[in-house]
């Protein structure tokens, strides 16, 4: 067996997410190549070839690549896949957006956000909003799987991966790229953080939400927030927490405010210990949070900051 | 321009799902049913797009059994024309649905094609990005906004994407197929006057044999589990027995 991952890259650095999608791979098994592709990646390239396990970092740099649109990126792992079993990537927006488009190319299904190898071709996968785990087989010749990243240690650094550079370059005049518009933000980012704040309808406004960011600072945290919360229009949306949102599994989820909708709930509930602050003693989130504080956040958050 | 745009018929989002006792798949037996959210939101933006002037004729279509047609009665109670019905009553996963899809797309020739970013039964969030691979389109997917003649060219549509991080901004060309995410637009309620008058929209009827699609697929669903839930813990009365217990029992700071 071959496994080929996607490799995410923003900014000329290599995502924390490829780490876990090699970690996926090791548990399927065999050889492991990794997949570069972009505009001037050498650097991303060479911090792929140090994670450990991978056997070869194939490079496709290029202007065409520039933005990782879909409609490039899709044919160029179409072409790549007849010297693989496996595709594997990120259920990022960016996995997301390329690998079923790559199983369409190849006339294959996809198996989408795994979270566990039961073997090289069995899997278990959330449905349902995560309400429900299912176990699916694929008998398909060449497999295109996106992984939840949450569910799978990443490798460490260490390897010493080959650097190949292939000269496939496709163009595509279906999409062009017109801009971007980054959340500028110093903290870590909410897939990868160790402990996550997150604000709900009880915050009462989007003001209120720096009330998170005293404790954040002290706990290193990322800040996150309900659906409810980005509804009402308190903070924008890739703050969300959730399974229409970002899926987050930290050692420590500090949920204020937030009620516990399934949606919500299906988002954080793998994290290691959660927190939740909540002047209802009924809401539902009280009943899968290891620790719960009943009272008015405006009062125990200063307070919390402050004994922090 | 005609716009096609994809419903489907899911487990209502405010029901909690059961799993059958024999784990073969989620219990849909007496469970009320809708429309996907992210479809709703598909039909509202293909609606907008009839009133802004930009689309001239609202097709949508479903690939299910019959009892869908509903959903494709509430699309054209919401302000589509006409509705095609693709009927199968077996399980049809997302290439499948999208080969189909594709199968209508060169009978209609649709300008744009809307369809929901996921379904909330099976989560795939594939069939938009399969169906823009086998018509050969260029691909908005997880839309917030979705402009025309706005800085993009004759020919092209602008699509605003949430990306990890932010939003991104194509061109797409002509025809082109757009998935949306939730903060595209807020679907309205359909009014009882518009639902009287959906029976009697056209609503035509395909198979799977009649669109030279086979609905095989290379994946099976082995088992269906419930989560191992999570147990609640204890309420504490202070922000210092809180720090304390961080500290000293879950030991996470």
């Amino acid at each position: 067996m071959s496994i080929l991952v996607l490799a995410e890259h923003h900014d000329g650095q290599l995502a924390a997410g490829t780490a876990h999608v090699v970690g996926a791979a090791l548990a399927i098994g065999g050889d492991i190549d990794i997949l570069v592709a972009g505009d001037d990646v050498a650097g991303v390239a060479e911090a792929a070839a140090r994670l450990d396990g991978v056997s070869c970092v194939r490079v496709a740099d290029a202007p065409a690549y520039a933005h990782q649109l879909a409609e490039p990126l899709a044919e160029l792992l179409a072409q790549l896949a007849d010297d693989y079993s496996h595709v594997l990537a990120a259920a990022s927006t960016e996995g997301k957006n390329v690998l079923p488009r790559v199983a369409a190319l190849k006339d294959v299904s996809q198996i989408s956000e795994i979270l566990s190898v039961e073997s090289a071709d069995t899997f278990k996968r959330p449905i349902y909003a995560g309400n429900a785990i299912a176990t699916v087989q694929s008998s398909d010749a060449f497999k295109v799987i996106t992984v939840r990243t949450t569910a799978f240690d990443p490798v460490a650094d260490g390897g010493g991966a080959t650097i190949e550079a292939l000269d496939i370059v496709v163009s595509s005049e279906l999409s062009r790229f017109i801009g971007e518009e980054l959340a500028q933000n110093e903290r870590p980012e909410l897939g990868g953080a160790r402990v996550v704040i997150s604000g709900g309808r009880g915050m009462g406004n989007g003001d209120n939400f720096k009330l998170l960011d005293g404790i954040a600072d002290k706990l290193g945290a990322a800040i996150g927030a309900s659906r409810a919360a980005v509804d009402a229009g308190f903070v924008p949306n890739d703050m969300q927490v959730g399974q229409t949102g970002k899926i987050v599994a930290p050692d420590l989820y500090i949920a204020v405010g937030i009620s516990g909708a399934i949606q919500h709930l299906a988002g954080m509930k793998d994290s290691k210990v959660i927190v939740a602050i909540n002047k209802d003693d009924e809401a539902p989130i009280f009943q899968v949070a290891d620790y719960g504080l009943v009272g008015d956040l405006f009062e125990i958050l200063p307070e919390l900051e402050q004994k922090l | 321009m005609k716009v096609l745009v994809a419903v489907k018929r899911v487990i209502d989002y405010n029901v909690k799902i059961r799993v059958k006792p024999d784990h073969s798949d989620v219990d849909l037996t007496n469970v009320k049913m809708a429309m996907n959210p992210f479809c709703e939101i598909a039909v509202e933006e293909a609606v907008r797009l009839k009133e802004k002037g930009v689309a001239t004729e609202i097709v949508a279509v479903t690939v299910g059994p019959k009892a869908a047609q509903e959903q494709l009665r509430t699309a054209l109670a919401l302000g589509a024309d006409r509705a095609i019905h693709v009927e199968t009553e077996e399980r049809v996963e997302s290439l499948a649905v999208a080969k189909l899809l594709k199968g209508v797309v060169d009978e209609e020739q649709p300008g744009l094609v809307i369809l929901g970013k996921q379904a909330i039964d099976t989560d795939n969030n594939q069939t938009g990005q399969m169906l823009a691979a086998l018509a050969n389109m260029g691909q908005g997917t997880f839309a917030s906004e979705v402009a025309f003649g706005d800085g993009v060219e004759e020919g092209e549509v602008r699509v605003t994407r949430e990306i990890d991080g932010g939003l991104q901004t194509v061109a797409l060309k002509l025809p082109a197929v757009v998935t949306t995410d939730l903060r595209l637009n807020e679907p309205r309620y359909a009014k009882l006057p518009d639902i009287m008058k959906a029976k009697k929209k056209p609503l035509d009827t395909r198979t799977p044999e009649a669109l030279g699609v086979s609905v095989a697929s290379g994946l099976s669903l082995l088992k269906v589990e419930t989560p191992a839930e999570r147990k609640g813990g204890i309420k504490l009365g202070s922000v210092d027995e809180l720090i304390d217990k961080l500290k000293n029992e879950a030991k996470v700071l």
